[in-house]
């Protein structure tokens, strides 16, 4: 019977796959979407440059990259995980309570977070974080006063800015971008306002009024985007009084569509980010099994490749890409050299 | 219709009309066929309408992706910096990285725009970003497979970069470039002497529909080969599994199990699972297959168990159906000159119903070509169809992207010139699609007997 014979060979198929499974030539990556490009643009070029396949890299965001690392040391498990954030304390715990003991915890740069609008849209050229605050924060400080957030327009609180509607496109709580955005925006802005002060005052705790700085508002003004920035991009598009949270990279990529507003009077560029003066920017890191280097071919060639000045270098293809260089390269490079685990 | 009988005309009046004359009860009801025509008509026309809309924003979008712009470089491949030690010993040469080829291509570069009669103040780091950044990868790999080139000139036809491409096929303009780090507009200008002296050329794109996917970076390189190959090990998964698992299901269920209520609730179930969202299925194969028995990661032959689980169903059920269509004479004439019942099943009824059975098997396969929620799950989205697979089992093993899955990665990606290669890959999965389909109706129309 032929079908006899098509069963017998789809299970020997099977079968075959459960032995070859256990030999792997290649790099495993996964992780932070964020992080994606700039591995994928590594990736490629190591595979040039080297006799490796090249890497494969996953996207699917930090949190699940990270749990998919901590799940144990083997070949059916990752090599890499890339994050838009530190590692956690509670990750950590979870990768030793699986085995994952030394870790290599590697910072490739800097990723500035930027505040861009249709290019033809009102002028927002120049934000504080107190403005976003003012805007997107469920309660605000009017007259000495707390009370719920009264604007519908960013003329109202700021004569500067134009007169339009409020309405921002802002990262989901799954992105690793929102705790950025919580942290440097709209906790700047509870404090530069007085609202932190105010509700303090009006009995609350501090952390509770930490907690409290960094809620949004929920009539729909503030929107989460849970997609990429893509989807933010076409939110922008069809509304053109939105202002929407972006990657460098991402905007630098789309500038005829976009314009980019300042933060506390600072242009989001490499060099700024760089330095220091633009505020709203985070650290990237990989994170690497150090069992895995010597198990799995290519690894630790792939780390020092990716932290070379040839590529992360402040003229490398990252940069190019809009990944803001480490300046602390060198010691890096120095802590892949030497396997120094976290 | 009250008035008939509000009127309170006698039965037997009734007829007392003339044919010729449409009393106000025929009008009206031939108004609501008239008007209900029109319904159905404005319900086609609607579809027809967007099913056009579709078509026309797919073609319009994805054709330009089967085109590229190319430079025609004439490339000296300078001893002293490919082949330091002179000895053209391959292990030199490799030490060379892509890095070190970039001065060549500057210079090739500087060189062309001086031959061109342009006059321009760009260094050749600056003119570099005319071009893919591909580039230097190809000069290493001619160098590396014909060292003894070294010391030519040898004339290369390289990538130019998305933003020239773009400009090309009018999707960039000077405007746009104001803001661009990436290029400006006097870039533009050179191109265009360039392109009169015919340097620049945009031709058919094969690396399009053969190629692997590319970096972030270099959107003009990225291709749906290596994925579509990727889809192929999944669909060979699907069909070796699902045709002879759920042929043998169907057979069992329609003439030898016996009626009762057991078989009944697998019936009903079977039912129920053709209806199970495909993401479900995709969680599933992740619980199952990779982290209960190990599977590989982003693997085709994971891909391929989860759509045979979706698929099964429709499988199954389509060949019910065309086994049931069998008239029962047959089975009653072959048991009745002496033959067992298996005998029966696979002598007339299984042949009889074949077509049917092929019909619904590529339809099934069909729609798990199109599926990508489950593959989300699996790990077969991000930068994965890098590697073309060295083998029948490094197919099926080796992590690997699929169409569907690839045309969502290059829609998320930042680069706009990414979004023309997504609507490219779908007028390549469409046309899979239709085949597949254009196959079952033939085989329907041809082979398919009525009784």
């Amino acid at each position: 019977m032929s079908f006899m014979k098509l069963t017998a060979s789809a299970l020997a198929v099977a079968a075959v796959s459960a032995t070859a499974a256990t030999a792997r030539d290649n790099l495993q990556i996964a992780g932070s979407s964020t992080v994606l490009p700039y591995a994928s643009i590594v990736a490629e070029a190591f595979g040039e440059n080297f006799e490796f396949p090249t890497p494969v890299v996953e996207s699917g965001g930090s949190s699940a990259g990270l749990k998919r690392f901590c799940e144990g040391v083997g070949e059916n498990t990752i090599d890499i995980a890339n994050a838009s954030r530190a590692i956690k304390s509670s990750e950590v715990e979870t990768c030793a309570a699986n085995g994952v003991t030394d870790i290599i915890q590697v910072r490739i740069g800097y990723d500035g977070i930027v505040f861009a609008s249709q290019l033809d849209g009102p002028a927002f050229t120049a934000f504080e974080p107190a403005d976003l605050y003012n805007a997107l924060a469920p309660k605000v400080v009017v007259d000495g006063e707390l009370v719920d957030n009264p604007y519908t327009m960013w003329s109202e609180f700021n004569a500067d800015l134009p007169e339009a509607e409020i309405l921002a496109f802002i990262p989901g709580t799954k992105h690793g971008t929102r705790e950025v955005f919580e942290e440097k925006v709209l906790a700047a802005g509870c404090e530069a306002t007085g609202a932190l002060e105010a509700m303090v005052a009006s009995g609350m705790s501090e952390d509770d009024a930490e907690d409290a700085c960094i809620s949004v508002r929920t009539d729909g003004k503030s929107v989460d985007i849970d997609g990429d920035y893509t989807e933010t991009l076409a939110s922008i598009e069809s509304n053109p009084n939105a202002i929407g949270v972006f990657g460098l990279a991402f905007y630098e990529n789309n500038t005829d569509k976009l314009k980019v507003a300042t933060m506390s009077g600072v242009e989001p560029k490499t060099e700024t980010i760089a330095s220091g003066e633009y505020p709203v920017s985070r650290p990237l890191y990989f994170y690497i099994k150090k069992a895995h280097i010597g198990v799995i071919p290519g690894l630790k060639e792939y780390a020092s490749f990716f932290v070379s000045d040839e590529i992360a270098g402040p003229s490398g293809p990252l940069s190019n890409y809009g990944l803001v260089a480490d300046p602390e390269l060198a010691d890096t490079q120095a802590m892949i050299e030497t396997e120094e685990t976290m | 219709m009250t008035d008939a009988t509000a009127s309170g005309v006698p039965a037997g009046k009734h007829t007392s009309g003339s044919l010729l004359e449409q009393n106000p009860r025929t009008k009206r009801r031939n108004a609501a066929e008239a008007r209900f025509k029109m319904y159905g008509m404005a319900a086609v026309g609607i579809g027809l309408v967007f099913l056009v809309l579709l078509l026309v924003a797919i073609v319009r979008n994805g054709v330009p992706a089967y085109t590229q712009t190319f430079l025609s470089l004439p490339i000296e491949l300078k001893a002293e910096a490919l082949d330091k030690n002179g000895n053209r010993d391959l292990d030199d040469i490799r030490k060379v990285s892509t890095f070190g080829y970039n001065p060549l291509l500057d210079e090739a570069l500087l060189r062309v725009v001086a031959d061109n009669g342009i006059e321009s103040d760009y260094s050749g780091a600056d003119l570099r970003k005319m071009i893919s950044s591909s580039a230097a990868a190809q000069v290493r790999d001619y160098v590396l497979t014909h060292p003894a080139d070294i010391g030519e000139t040898v004339e290369f036809r390289v990538l130019a970069s998305s933003r020239v491409d773009g400009y090309l096929k009018g999707r960039v303009v000077r405007e746009d470039l104001e803001r661009d780090k990436n290029l400006d507009a006097a870039h533009l200008d050179i191109i265009d002497v360039l392109r009169d002296e015919g340097v620049v050329s945009r031709t058919f794109n094969w690396a399009f529909i053969f190629g692997a996917d590319a970096s972030e970076s270099r959107p003009e390189q990225a291709g749906i080969g290596v994925s579509m190959l990727g889809s192929l090990f999944m669909m060979i998964v699907v069909l070796l599994l699902s045709l002879p698992i759920g042929v043998a299901a169907s057979i069992y269920l329609e003439e030898f199990a016996p009626k009762n209520r057991w078989t009944d609730l697998i019936e009903v179930n079977i039912s129920n699972l053709a209806a199970v969202p495909s993401i479900v299925f995709g969680i599933l194969g992740l619980a199952v297959f990779i982290q209960f028995m190990h599977l590989p990661q982003s693997a085709p032959l994971v891909g391929g168990l989860v759509l045979t689980l979706m698929t099964l169903p429709t499988i199954i059920i389509s060949t019910r159906a065309s086994l049931k269509s069998v008239p029962p004479s047959i089975r009653d004439a072959a048991l009745g000159v002496g033959a067992s019942k298996m005998q029966s099943v696979f002598h007339h009824v299984l042949p009889l119903a074949m077509p049917g059975i092929l019909t619904g098997t590529i339809i099934g396969l069909a729609q798990a070509l199109g599926e990508t929620a489950p593959l989300l799950l699996i790990g077969m989205v991000g930068y994965i169809a890098s590697n073309y697979p060295d083998g029948v089992a490094s197919g099926f093993l080796d992590p690997n992207s699929a169409m569907p899955a690839q045309i969502y990665e290059w829609a998320k990606r930042a680069d706009p010139a990414y979004y023309e290669r997504a609507w490219g890959g779908i007028i390549i999965l469409l046309l899979f699609l239709m085949t597949m389909n254009i196959i079952a109706v033939i085989l329907r129309r041809r082979f398919e007997r009525r009784w």
